[in-house]
């Protein structure tokens, strides 16, 4: 039972019953019929082929009649009042349409909505250097430039925040004047069990302090909005956005306009990973352009202003404790944590319950407690990346428990298996737990890296890590309060033997309009070209809230299941009538409508079968909702973490280090991932690469990072915000890379599917760095692995004494 | 700030407002640097150039492309040695089998440089005449504008040595090391006749502007001496990344050897504006075997001349402790040749 100290605030909503999704003979993991058709096997992306093309229609290839463009004025300062800004010369211009400024979308936006902090423009303060201040209007880029340069803006230096430290030493420098005291954002305290009395018991306690650093999502297309207020008062607001909903009503909230005004369309999207999940300045600004001007306005971000626009990983420094018992039991995790969020909130109050509340599983933690802080900097806004506030942590743990393992002489993956939380369980703080594939993960690394022959075996250099993780399949709640379906779906089925699905989902390369796809092909026994699927644009679809915390294969997959067996009954039902045999007698796969009983005579395509249910039943169409059953720990934030089901991966890594110039070389990466059923496997493991390479970079590359003040200049600036200077890794340096899909057939899930976007990503940087010491003997407990650091540790640590040390705890252990 | 606008400085990454010029003969291009030499870019590739002229690092009123000129394209294997055009581009050095039975070590350069798209745009002569780096000055200019600007462009002060009167950008061509190493040299052009230069006299220690080209000058000719075909060659090249990235540390080593070493030179670069050509090398070498205790010693004489600076990263401590390294392994690599 979860027994969480803090104290249950007054709820916001009432706790009345929640919508209940339908109950399907078999439930929602099996086969409509017999075996599937279509799931499970290796089909292509709906889009894939635009994409290679070169057809897909991005945002930025979007150009409208007498579209105009517009740039903003960013803060050269870090922290600054705006004493005043003089636009006059930038309007006279030839070209220049409008300047706007704070003063003109005055209203408070936020993600949260506990947390509204931010403005499309700022109005009174700049909060880092690149904060938007101004925007011009103009002919071309290059004039809004011109523009620009023209625009006076008198600024009153005030001291800026870079760290954590200062921020909280001082709160008389108040970041953002919205922070509930000083420069804090967001604190949460949580303990389950008795954390003390547990590592009391404990036989071994390993105390250390991490770093992990912030990085940035870098998606190849930068943020880019069209905006095109009409002589009717109607926006239509195309954006390269994950969150056309949670966009659609801050529009609404700063702009002043019904929601029924406004029609937000999503193009195609060119990689998000969490990095366009929230309304950008651009945005708005764009929409206010062209309301002022009449004209269309279009706003392509530079790659440096996404940098600044930014919402990436948290940087946070984790201290942990962590006990465990002589025969390999953990007892307990006490664990501080300081995040550094930047300038405004964005989801950081989540972040900061994500950075304890989604450690309780893989492992069962008989006691666990975290104390979290996040603070304001003046710096870019951090935010969700792939693996939302709880790769950081997880890193922590996953070393956490190497170490621990090495202490008691235990095989780190033995420690693991003495641990495991086991299915359809609770965890420490109150998470439902389903399914859980997470033993074969490790059985599935384990024996494919040749673990048990080759780990603390290999010459020194080369090393094995291990780690493991669990990740959401959405989160159980919306983000404003409401009972609402957190995902929809219409689907028309009509006489052409065409299915259309209408879903406010979000692809950003993920799939999941593939996945809508490969369901209703599934379920109707159509072929996946005679499939449309519309998604995403607020017109048109119904309400998904977006494409965040790996939900919506889970959530809009489910309301898709949900309205193709209607419709499937119904032409069942239809058919059957004039076969004269049961509705459960008729089979639509592959193109064809027949009779189990009695295929060769009685038998017709799927246009036919569509033809009689239209003729019995009128215009076919039929609607599906996903709503999560209530879950969470009955405490404050108990809500925060709770998912219909949650994913597991376990990775193994290989490296090759270079003591000589602490290079580090990743040969190789073994995933293994739980995703309940791979809906697609090659979609499956296209995200589990994907997530493993991205966790990969961070270990070893990226970092977001800002230059402290100097005698020549102030604080704040990027350290280098373009694709030159922030390194993420090429083709020549991902390593190869094996991933095993482990289906453990959730009972919610779509055809029993689960997450596979951002779990796999977690163990990527806690292996590497275990397998780094493995290889060299030093433990990597701050981002990234460099090879300065990496060389700076084998100096302090007496070269290979600890490295030998390590083999003979292992092989006395054996 | 309407002064920005007089001097031509704008933000973002479009590309500033310029003319086009196109000369199709050198003499043309010498002609139209006659009259507009102060005022004019020339681009080759322009793998440098476009980069450098979007962040507004140029502010030219003419842009010449020079990629049309024929005479400044060839390869010529002759008995004195190996000439090449500037416009030879670094993919062709790359991949061409007759210079690397001859210039390994130039060869591995140019494979080195950036990414192979790059290469195939980028030239031997552009290369060479690269425009230093310098993590305060290769930023947009609303970036630079936030820094203050610095010594090398716009600005007063340098933010590597703050008290510095002299820009430190890092010099940071791959094949500038390996050819003063096999002792090539450079031809140059302008309306009044042609000289020859080596390429180690081709640099000067100055970040603003780190060789001998003076407006009108344009380079025509890279040739190397017949007698550095079979010296023993290698580079090594430090970087984060497996392509792209620029040396944050390079070295350049060749050694002419019969039996024992009869000479050698090796050069470090990476770590100033002017590649460095490590002292004492010649006595160092000579009469002995190129082995691990020659490739070592020569190791520890580079860490005392060399001091990197953090004009780029990663950190000096760690590039200067790399230095005896990296030329270890290029004097072994060197050796296997």
């Amino acid at each position: 039972m979860s027994t969480g100290k803090e104290i249950p605030a007054g709820r916001t909503m009432p706790r009345e019953e929640r919508l209940t999704p339908p109950q399907w003979p078999g439930g929602r993991a099996a086969p409509p019929q017999g075996e599937f058709a279509v799931i499970g096997k290796r089909n292509r992306k709906l889009e894939g082929l635009a994409k290679v093309t070169g057809r897909a229609i991005y945002t930025d290839d979007i150009t409208l009649p007498r579209m105009i463009h517009a740039k903003l004025l960013r803060s050269i300062h870090a922290h600054a009042h705006i004493v005043s800004i003089d636009a006059s010369e930038a309007l006279a211009m030839a070209g220049v349409h409008a300047v706007i400024t704070g003063r003109d979308l005055p209203g408070y936006y936020g993600i949260i909505p506990w947390t509204e902090d931010e403005q499309a423009l700022c109005e009174t303060k700049a909060r880092y250097v690149g904060d938007a201040i101004a925007a011009v209007a103009a002919d071309s880029e290059l004039l809004c430039e011109e523009a620009l340069a023209m625009i006076r803006v008198e600024y009153e230096v005030l001291p800026a925040v870079m760290d954590v430290e200062t921020a909280l030493e001082h709160p008389e420098w108040q970041v953002n004047e919205k922070a509930p005291k000083g420069n804090i954002s967001k604190q949460v305290q949580l303990e389950f069990g008795d954390v003390e009395a547990a590592l009391e018991g404990s036989d071994a306690i390993v105390e250390a302090e991490y770093w992990y650093e912030g990085s940035t999502h870098a998606p190849i297309e930068p943020h880019c909005a069209v905006a095109d207020f009409d002589a009717t008062g109607f926006l239509t607001l195309y954006s390269s956005t994950q969150v056309a909903h949670y966009l659609h009503r801050d529009l609404a909230k700063v702009l002043g306009l019904p929601t029924q005004r406004i029609r937000v369309i999503q193009p195609v999207v060119g990689g998000a990973f969490g990095g366009k999940s929230e309304p950008f300045s651009l945005e708005f600004c764009a929409a206010k352009l062209s309301m002022v001007t009449g004209r269309p306005v279009k706003i392509l971000y530079t790659r440096e202003e996404v940098f600044y626009a930014h919402r990436g990983r948290h940087p946070m420094r984790l201290r942990y404790r962590t006990g465990v018992t002589r025969d390999g039991k953990l007892t307990g995790v006490d664990a501080r944590i300081h995040i550094d969020g930047g300038a405004y909130s964005s989801f950081g109050l989540v972040t900061t319950y994500y950075s304890g509340q989604l450690l309780s599983a893989p492992y069962a933690l008989p006691a666990y407690r975290f104390d979290s802080t996040r603070v304001f900097t003046n710096k870019p806004c951090c935010g969700p990346k792939r693996g939302h506030g709880s790769v950081q942590p997880r890193f922590a743990f996953e070393c956490q428990v190497d170490k621990l393992a090495e202490v008691i002489g235990l095989d780190p993956i033995e420690l693991r298996r003495r641990n495991l939380i086991g299915e359809h369980t609770q965890t420490v703080n109150g998470m439902r737990v389903t399914s859980n594939g997470f033993p074969q993960c490790l059985d599935a690394v384990e024996k494919a890296s040749s673990w048990s022959s080759r780990f603390r075996r290999l010459p020194y250099g080369k090393g094995l890590g291990i780690a493991g993780s669990m990740y959401i399949s959405g989160t159980n709640y919306c983000i404003y309060p409401n009972e609402m379906p957190q995902s929809a779906v219409q689907l028309r089925l009509d006489r052409s033997g065409r299915a259309t699905v209408f879903c406010g989902a979000s692809d950003i390369g993920q799939g999941v309009e593939s996945v809508l796809a490969y369901i209703v092909c599934e379920e109707l026994g159509l072929e996946l070209r005679d499939i449309r699927v519309v998604a995403a644009d607020t017109d048109l679809t119904p309400v998904d809230l977006g494409s965040y915390s790996s939900r919506e294969t889970f959530m809009c997959g489910n309301a898709c299941l949900d309205a193709a067996r209607s419709l499937r009954d119904r032409v069942a039902e239809a058919v059957a009538a004039v076969w004269e045999c049961g509705k459960h007698e008729v089979s639509l796969s592959r193109n064809i409508a027949c009779c189990t009983r009695d295929p060769q005579a009685k038998c017709m395509s799927v246009r036919e079968a569509f033809q009689l249910a239209e003729a019995r039943f009128g215009t076919l169409g039929a609607v599906g909702w996903y709503q999560s059953p209530k879950l969470g720990g009955d405490y404050r934030g108990g809500t925060i973490g709770a998912s219909p089901a949650y994913s597991f991966t376990a990775h193994v890594a290989e490296v090759d280090c270079d003591p000589e110039t602490g290079f580090v070389q990743v040969k190789k990466l073994w995933v293994a991932h739980d995703c309940g059923r791979a809906l697609n496997p090659v979609t499956v493991e296209g995200q589990m690469e994907g997530s493993a390479y991205m966790g990969f970079a961070e270990a070893l590359m990226e970092e977001q990072v800002y230059k402290p003040a100097a005698p020549g200049h102030g604080a704040g600036l990027h350290h280098g915000p373009s694709l030159l200077d922030y390194r993420i890794p090429t083709s020549l340096d991902t390593p190869e890379l094996e991933s095993f899909i482990i289906e453990s057939i959730d009972p919610e899930g779509p055809y029993g599917a689960k997450e596979a976007g951002e779990g796999p990503l977690h163990p990527s940087v806690p292996a590497i760095a275990n397998a780094i010491y493995d290889a060299l003997g030093v433990r990597c407990d701050r981002l990234p692995f460099s090879p300065p650091r990496v060389m700076d540790l084998l100096r302090a640590n007496e070269g290979k004494a600890q490295w030998e040390r390590a083999r003979r705890q292992v092989s006395g252990a054996c | 700030m309407g002064a920005r606008a007089a001097t031509g400085e704008w933000r973002m990454l479009t590309l500033p407002r310029f003319n086009w010029v196109r000369p199709r003969t050198l003499d043309a291009l010498l002609a139209h640097l006659d009259v507009h030499a102060g005022e004019s870019l020339l681009l080759a590739g322009g793998t440098d150039a476009v980069p450098n002229l979007k962040h507004r690092l140029h502010e030219p009123r003419y842009v010449v492309a020079i990629g049309s000129i024929a005479e400044l394209d060839f390869v010529r294997q002759e008995a004195d040695g190996l000439h090449l055009g500037p416009l030879v581009t670094l993919d062709r050095i790359a991949t061409d089998a007759r210079i690397r039975a001859e210039f390994p070590s130039l060869v591995r350069a140019a494979g080195l440089v950036a990414g192979p798209q790059l290469r195939n745009m980028g030239t031997i002569g552009g290369n060479l005449c690269l425009d230093t780096r310098c993590t305060y000055y290769n930023q947009t200019f609303f970036w630079r504008e936030s820094l203050g600007f610095c010594l090398k462009k716009s600005g007063t002060v340098c933010h590597v040595i703050t008290q510095g009167k002299r820009c430190v950008a890092a010099h940071s061509s791959d094949t500038a090391p390996v050819l003063i190493s096999l002792g090539a040299q450079v031809e140059i052009a302008n309306r009044a006749g042609r000289r020859v230069v080596s390429v180690e006299e081709f640099f000067v220690p100055d970040g603003v502007h780190n060789n001998i080209l003076v407006p009108g000058d344009v380079v025509t000719r890279l040739f190397i001496p017949a007698a550095s075909r079979g010296m023993k060659a290698g580079y090594q090249k430090l970087r984060p990344r497996a392509s792209i990235d620029f040396p944050m540390l390079s070295v350049a080593f060749a050694a002419t050897v019969k039996g024992v070493c009869e000479s050698g030179s090796l050069v470090v670069s990476a770590i100033a504006a002017k590649p460095r050509t490590i002292n004492g090398v010649d006595e160092l070498v000579r009469g002995k075997a190129l082995d691990l205790d020659i490739a070592t010693a020569l190791g520890e004489l580079a860490f005392k001349q060399c001091q990197p600076l953090i004009s780029i990263p990663y950190d000096q401590a760690y590039r200067r402790s790399m230095v005896p390294v990296f030329v270890r392994r290029a004097v072994l690599e060197a050796a296997a040749t």
